[in-house]
């Protein structure tokens, strides 16, 4: 029955002027099942404009999104295809978290007994009846994810999901993302936490200005926007230092003995090590930080050339100096 | 997408609201007391009449004058089950749930004119016979000529009204805004208008005025109105249609 | 300065803090942990003399915060990012704190530029992202200079340029030798910008302590290994020689080994004895976040449920491996119990779901909330500070192997599956 852009959003030129600014522009990209995809940007980058053509509630200036191969306003029942967290407080505040989803739930021909499910998945089944107004934020966000799930769909759709979760309610909805991806759907999730997306995605979108920056896996990103290098600990240092220095591979002593190889092979590194029987106490593959490649991707885009000066400083300033 | 799953969403939408519950009782209570109370005092005051306020004398249309107020609270109902859509951000969820954006905001306009349609009609044979108790020895039989015609359309009236504020609703999006408009207008504006002298031509044609006239069984003397009961409905109707006509028009095109 | 002696609240016969002491040292950032519900905004609101506790006395510098002689200057703090009026403007919201504490308005325009709204000062902060309000609420805490600084949860809403910001921010703060306090829910965050934690769960003090140690003190650390691909024999040797050793010994998705009770010489002189070669042989230490939530077990008031998928759960799709049981992950059910004093036997302190004290009531921030999804194209946000390509921060985790990309040494990923 399903094609095989089957449980994928296509992305095609998809455009979006507001007045005269340009949010969106011509982002091209696919995000496919199997893994969760981040979406990544600095404020004002058109992600959430983005987030919402897909959702067919916005419409593209010029271009085109396709959910399983279809426009969104042609998905029959399309919570059974997508779902999507757009904005925890998307939610009469004056109906019950149960009713909210129930009505949600009859608009696309989904049994009821779905909605308890649904609640009791994201462990609010305890204040079902209760009016959504009453809720905390964190409490807002699992009735948007429990929306979300609730037509079993193929694709979902998180925009800052861990916004308001306490520590045990992101590890959770980090969990969650993975295993629906595990399963084979289509996980795209946006946000600002770098160290969270870090532990998240798999495969990484990145969009600066509206548009495209980057739509490569994780690994990808950050071996490409950081640098990479092999730790290396032994009690035998002059010993490698010379094996390696044979070899062509060029060590750089960082302190407390440990070595430094920029853009080294693991792997290289141990058989050569295996060969002369050297002893090694350490041989660590490090990578930078999401944050630290995404810093360094989204500073050589035009936005962010601006602010290269030293901000002033916050504190003894010297009105204070005075009295 | 089948429409009917819409229309069940809708209802569990609409019921699942206080401000439903209480904008609807109010209409009954406010269109019901002040029609008590009109009605009575309307009794009192017959003798005192002269001849043609005699002849004018419409017991029927009395006891429907709470709709004045009432109607209020009817263009409260109907401009909140819209708006609040917007207001609350819910619309994002439900136009994801639902994209097919006429379907979704015909059925809301349905399921609501549904339950209006019953409550004003419910209220409006109500406020008719508790009225003409009020009225005694001059009241009028339901099955007078006009009067069933004039009770039915009293209902009617209120449902159109509902459906108006609907449709307006969808234009402005913002709660305070739809209500800011159409309160003052059905209030003031359009009762300044259709007693002015030099506006009444123009005032007559506005839904309520227009609207209102079915409700009136007493043709008063030296009435010039071109248009008659069914025909002043008739014009109420074409507002509604152009009302909701416009809401669709923008709720399609706009990004939500 | 800041110093909490027996601190205790009652909201009616609930009680949202107990029995609470602690010191909050200049010179660091403190972070402040808890689970959703424990206390956490009570006990700052108590520090701020916004709530008076029902017993003990928490001082600052040695006052309680009303009798401090002109508090705003030794005290700023970030409480909620929203407590502004949204028709006044930022400079205005900002002269009108200045003028009540007799500081100049030129400071006003030195914090406005230092948290970067100088091109929407004179706008409503209603128009206003949760990232702008929330880096308006941090100029309103550095108006008066002061000395000791609260932040709750600073990074709320802020895009990647102002977490980084806000982190390094804090970080000078503390190292100019301010008191810096801050609670967040983002572990991750906290990892990389405290110094010292004080966490509580169920109004309780569960631990305070540097953040190494409560790493440490919470959780294992291991040791990942690689055995060339080409010979999956080896690997097998290795796994059976460090068993034999009285290692632990769990597979990792990518092929590599996780091993724990074995230091890594030890393992290398193992390898080397049963020949064979190492293609990665790499310390870790595991995640804040691991050892906080074997910490907080027991004392979290409010979770979901195990299995989030019934009726989602599908069979696993061919070739997908089954979850693994790795330590501190992936299930929740598998948390080793809670440290003798996470125990939280305060009597009368809630168990139940919602029974969440007072304080920290699921109904309090839920109010007013502005969408945090909102954009202000208007508006954008100048970052404050150029975003320096920061080498990994003190306390960071330690970076993580190449084969698996995620920065932090949190085990990750595969257990999932």
């Amino acid at each position: 029955m399903r094609s095989s852009v089957a449980c994928m959003i296509e992305l095609e030129g998809l455009t979006k002027r507001y007045g005269g600014k340009l949010a969106v522009d011509n982002l091209t990209f696919t995000v496919r099942p199997g893994v969760v995809t981040g979406f990544l940007g600095p404020n004002g980058a058109g992600k959430s404009t983005t987030m919402r053509m897909m959702l067919g509630l916005d419409r593209p200036t010029a271009g085109d999104v396709r959910i399983d191969g279809r426009h969104y306003d042609r998905l029959t029942d399309p919570l059974k295809y997508i779902g999507a967290l757009l904005d925890a407080k998307a939610v009469h505040g004056g109906r019950s978290a149960h009713n909210h989803l129930l009505c949600l739930a009859q608009s696309n021909g989904i049994p009821a007994r779905r909605v308890h499910e649904v609640l009791d998945a994201v462990g609010l089944t305890a204040v079902a009846r209760k009016k959504a107004k009453g809720f905390s934020y964190g409490m807002g966000q699992r009735l948007g994810i429990a929306a979300a799930l609730l037509g079993d769909p193929q694709i979902l759709m998180f925009d800052e999901p861990v916004n308001g979760l306490d520590p045990e309610g992101i590890h959770w909805i980090r969990h969650l993302m993975k295993s629906l991806a595990a399963q084979g759907r289509t996980v795209f999730v946006s946000s600002h936490l770098m160290s969270e997306m870090a532990l998240t995605a798999d495969h990484l979108v990145v969009i600066g200005q509206g548009r495209l920056l980057a739509d490569t896996s994780m690994a990808g990103f950050i071996a490409q926007n950081s640098r990479s290098y092999v730790r290396i600990r032994t009690p035998q240092r002059e010993r490698l230092l010379d094996v390696l220095h044979e070899a062509g591979i060029t060590a750089v002593e960082s302190g407390s003995g440990v070595l430094e190889i920029d853009g080294g092979k693991p792997e290289r590194i141990g058989e050569l090590a295996a060969q002369h029987h050297i002893v090694l106490h350490e041989l660590s593959p490090q990578q930078a930080s999401l944050e630290e490649a995404f810093m360094q991707l989204t500073a050589e885009s035009v936005e962010y050339h601006a602010h290269t000066d030293t901000p002033a400083r916050p504190w003894g300033a010297d009105w204070q100096k005075g009295d | 997408m089948a429409a009917t799953q819409v229309i069940r969403s809708e209802w569990t939408k609409i019921r699942s609201v206080a401000s439903t519950v209480w904008t609807l009782s109010l209409a009954v209570v406010v269109t019901l007391a002040l029609s008590m109370l009109i009605s009575a005092l309307s009794a009192n005051e017959f003798d005192k009449l002269n001849a043609q306020d005699r002849s004018d004398f419409d017991p029927t249309f009395i006891s429907f004058a709470g709709m004045t107020l009432g109607q209020l609270a009817m263009i409260v109902f109907g401009v909140l089950v819209v708006s609040n859509e917007y207001s609350s951000g819910m619309i994002r969820t439900s136009l994801a749930a639902v994209p097919q954006r006429g379907t979704f905001l015909f059925s809301k306009v349905a399921v609501a004119t549904g339950l209006a349609l019953v409550v004003g009609m419910a209220t409006s044979f109500a406020a008719f016979f508790l009225g003409q108790a009020m009225l005694g020895e001059h009241r009028a039989q339901l099955g007078d000529t006009g009067v069933l015609r004039a009770v039915v359309g009293g209902g009617l009236y209120m449902t159109l009204i509902a459906m108006f504020s609907m449709g307006v609703a969808a234009m402005l999006r913002s709660p305070m805004l739809g209500l800011g408009i159409l309160m003052p207008f059905f209030f003031l504006i359009s009762n300044i208008l259709g007693n002015v002298d030099a506006t009444r031509k123009v005032g007559r044609f506005l839904p309520d005025q227009a609207g209102s006239r079915i409700m009136q069984v007493v043709t008063p003397v030296g009435d010039d109105t071109p248009y008659g009961p069914w025909g002043g409905l008739g014009i109420m109707a074409l507002w509604v249609i152009a009302a909701l006509g416009g809401g669709y028009a923008l709720l399609k095109r706009r990004d939500a | 300065m800041i110093e909490a002696v027996g601190l205790t609240k009652r909201y009616g016969d609930k009680t949202a803090v107990y029995n609470l002491s602690f010191q909050v040292r200049p010179g660091a950032v403190t972070g402040f942990l808890g689970p959703n519900g424990s206390g956490k905004s009570t006990t700052m609101r108590m520090i701020l003399g916004l709530d008076n506790p029902t017993a003990g006395t928490v001082t600052i510098g040695g006052h309680p915060y009303r009798r401090l002689p002109n508090a705003p200057r030794q005290v700023g703090a970030l409480l909620d990012a929203k407590a502004v009026h949204g028709g006044r403007s930022a400079r205005n919201h900002l002269l009108s704190l200045a003028q009540l504490s007799g500081i100049p308005a030129r400071r006003v325009d030195e914090v406005l530029g230092v948290v970067g709204l100088q091109d929407v000062a004179k706008k409503r902060s209603k128009g206003f992202s949760l990232g702008m309000g929330q880096r308006l609420g941090i100029a309103a805490a550095l108006l008066g200079d002061p000395q000791v600084l609260l932040f709750d949860e600073p990074v709320n809403g802020l895009d990647p340029e102002g977490i980084l910001w806000v982190r390094n921010l804090m970080k000078a703060l503390a190292a100019e030798g301010r008191t810096v306090f801050v609670s967040s829910h983002l572990m991750s965050e906290m990892a990389l910008t405290a110094d010292h934690l004080i966490v509580i769960g169920r109004g309780q003090l569960l631990a305070d302590m540097s953040i190494t140690d409560f790493i440490s003190a919470n959780s294992a650390d291991f040791a990942r290994v690689r055995t060339p691909d080409s010979d999956p024999q080896l690997r097998e040797k290795l796994s059976s020689a460090l068993t034999e050793a009285g290692g632990r010994v769990l597979p990792e998705q990518d092929g590599a080994l996780r091993i724990m009770g074995l230091p890594l010489p030890r393992i290398s002189d193992i390898a080397h004895d049963a020949g064979v070669r190492l293609w990665e042989l790499s310390p870790h230490q595991a995640s804040l976040e691991e050892a906080y939530m074997r910490m907080t077990q027991g004392a979290v008031d409010y979770r979901s449920t195990i299995d989030q998928k019934s009726g989602l759960q599908q069979p696993l799709p061919p070739g997908a491996q089954p979850p693994m049981p790795v330590p501190g992950q992936g299930q929740p059910g598998w948390y080793a119990p809670p440290p003798p004093q996470a125990g939280g036997q305060p009597p009368t302190v809630p168990q139940g779901p919602y029974g969440a004290p007072a304080g920290a009531s699921p109904a309090g921030p839920a109010a007013g909330q502005p969408n945090p999804y909102a954009q202000a194209p208007a508006a954008p946000q100048q970052p404050a500070a150029p975003a320096p390509a920061a080498p990994p921060a003190g306390g960071a985790p330690a970076p993580a192997p190449q084969t698996a990309p995620q920065p932090a040494a949190e085990p990750k990923s595969e257990d999932a599956r």
